[in-house]
């Protein structure tokens, strides 16, 4: 059994249904207007590309393509098409290429409507960590996650509501060395939906079935009445 | 009668002396000169400076075993870390290569810099985080912003889907990458292009990188890059 299967199976034992992981992309892809330019982190960010049919979103991919497709089939093979995992991807019609220095000047610049990305830990006032759980150990790297965390319009993460053990990932501060400060404005979890307000973290939505006594016993954090 | 063009890699890589700051095209395998690294290898200059992307994985890649001949004292980089960047582990741990790890947007913007004449600048990224340890800091706006000095390089690597005899070049699709800026950041741009083409050929619109920023230019027509699909079962 998977971990994740694992952990549906406890918690449809405690009276309630987790988001799937395809589930959680498409109720964020839900909240993305047609129009928009969208950077997709690797791994489950990159899931809300498959959700945005019938509206005209453009993927920007900080390695220099705006206008990014889905991931390539082995019958369309053009090697010369990465996305910024460094998998071989398609490009839309209309999708225009850039060199790296252009590509984070549009990222720094304020010109990307929005940026999801995944994340070990997301504080209370926006803080979040996603690029290393520790500085003295194994090697690090970090890409483009600070600049597209200080530079785009807006900043979602999308990431399980726990940790693998269970732990909480919703925090009051963050422990592990933070991608940027005050960074982050709505977190879709596999649980709930929560936007970061002024005194914390405010309910948007919630999986079926489950209470907001329970999904505070599962959060680190204080959560608060939405801000008027 | 301008001619860029070299005939061999010998001549390419001429007169690069130890010591010397070395960018390198490339995001993975796509745009990266990896029969210039090889060329690297081979010139045999010492206590390299490498900046690029990535560190390499495997242990067959030119850059890989560039790093593993212990000629590269430090690695300027963003990605430093992938499924098998095992030689890069391995010798960092030991101290034998130091790391400046930096965000992909700063390094990229610390060679545009360079390119352009810009000595430093301020950005917001990374303020706040251990990243920022040691920089200057400073308000502008409300916000708080670091300063990041430019990376002038003694020499740059780059991969050009085409190139005329006056380094006028072309890049392919996300070949693009890092290679345009850093053509211009380094006192000696050494170039292989896939193509020759014809003055003129590529036309004014369609120049990505004006020759005047190139020195040498090899030809060298090894086909695509490893494909990377991801099986979709």
């Amino acid at each position: 059994m998977t971990t994740t299967a694992a952990r549906a199976e406890a918690a449809s034992v405690e009276g309630f249904k987790p988001w799937t992981r395809p589930e959680m992309a498409a109720r964020l892809a839900r909240d993305i207007p047609e129009g928009w330019c969208v950077n997709l982190g690797i791994g489950i960010p990159l899931l809300v590309s498959n959700f945005v049919k019938g509206r005209e979103v453009i993927f920007q991919s900080e390695n220099g393509i705006i206008g990014m497709g889905g991931l390539q089939k082995p019958e369309e093979l053009e090697p010369w098409l990465v996305n910024a995992g460094k998998q071989n991807v398609n490009l839309v019609t209309g999708a225009s290429i850039v060199h790296h220095a252009d590509s984070f000047a549009m990222i720094r610049g304020g010109h990307i409507d929005l940026c999801v990305l995944g994340a070990f830990e997301v504080a209370a006032n926006g803080d979040f960590a996603n690029w290393t759980t520790s500085l003295t150990d194994g090697v690090p790297a970090v890409g483009g996650a600070m600049d597209l965390a200080v530079g785009a319009k807006r900043l979602w993460i999308i990431m399980d509501h726990t940790s693998k053990n269970g732990g909480t990932k919703l925090l009051e501060q963050c422990a592990l060395p933070l991608t940027a400060l005050k960074a982050v404005s709505r977190v879709y979890t596999n649980f709930a939906v929560l936007d970061v307000g002024p005194k914390g973290f405010e309910v948007v939505d919630m999986a079926p079935g489950l209470t907001m006594a329970a999904l505070q016993a599962k959060t680190g954090a204080k959560l608060v009445a939405k801000a008027a | 009668m301008i001619d860029k063009r070299v005939k061999s890699i010998a001549e390419a890589m001429q007169g690069i002396k130890d010591g010397s700051v070395v960018l390198f095209g490339g995001f993975g395998a796509v745009g990266h000169p990896k029969h210039l690294i090889d060329g690297l290898i081979e010139q045999g200059a010492k206590d390299l400076t490498l900046v690029g992307n990535n560190a390499g994985s495997g242990r067959v890649e030119p850059l890989v075993r560039l790093l593993a001949t212990g000629r590269v004292r430090k690695i300027i980089c963003s990605f430093p870390r992938s499924s098998g960047s095992v030689v890069f582990d391995e010798m960092h741990k030991a101290g034998k290569l130091e790391l400046e790890l930096v965000p992909q947007g700063t390094l990229a913007e610390r060679i545009r810099a360079a390119g352009a004449g810009i000595p430093a600048f301020y950005t917001p990224t990374a303020y706040g985080t251990a990243l920022a340890e040691g920089k200057e800091a400073r308000e502008f706006n409300g916000r708080m912003h670091l300063l990041e000095h430019a990376i002038k390089a003694d020499v740059a690597l780059v991969e050009a889907w085409q190139a005329d005899r006056w380094g006028n070049l072309t890049y392919k699709l996300s070949g693009r990458n890092f290679n345009p800026i850093m053509a211009t950041a380094a006192d000696l741009t050494i170039v292989q292009t896939q193509h020759i083409v014809e003055l003129g050929d590529i036309g004014p619109e369609n120049t990505h990188t004006p020759g005047v920023y190139v020195n040498r230019v090899l030809h060298v027509p090894y086909g695509d890059p490893e494909p990377a699909l991801v099986p979709t079962t």
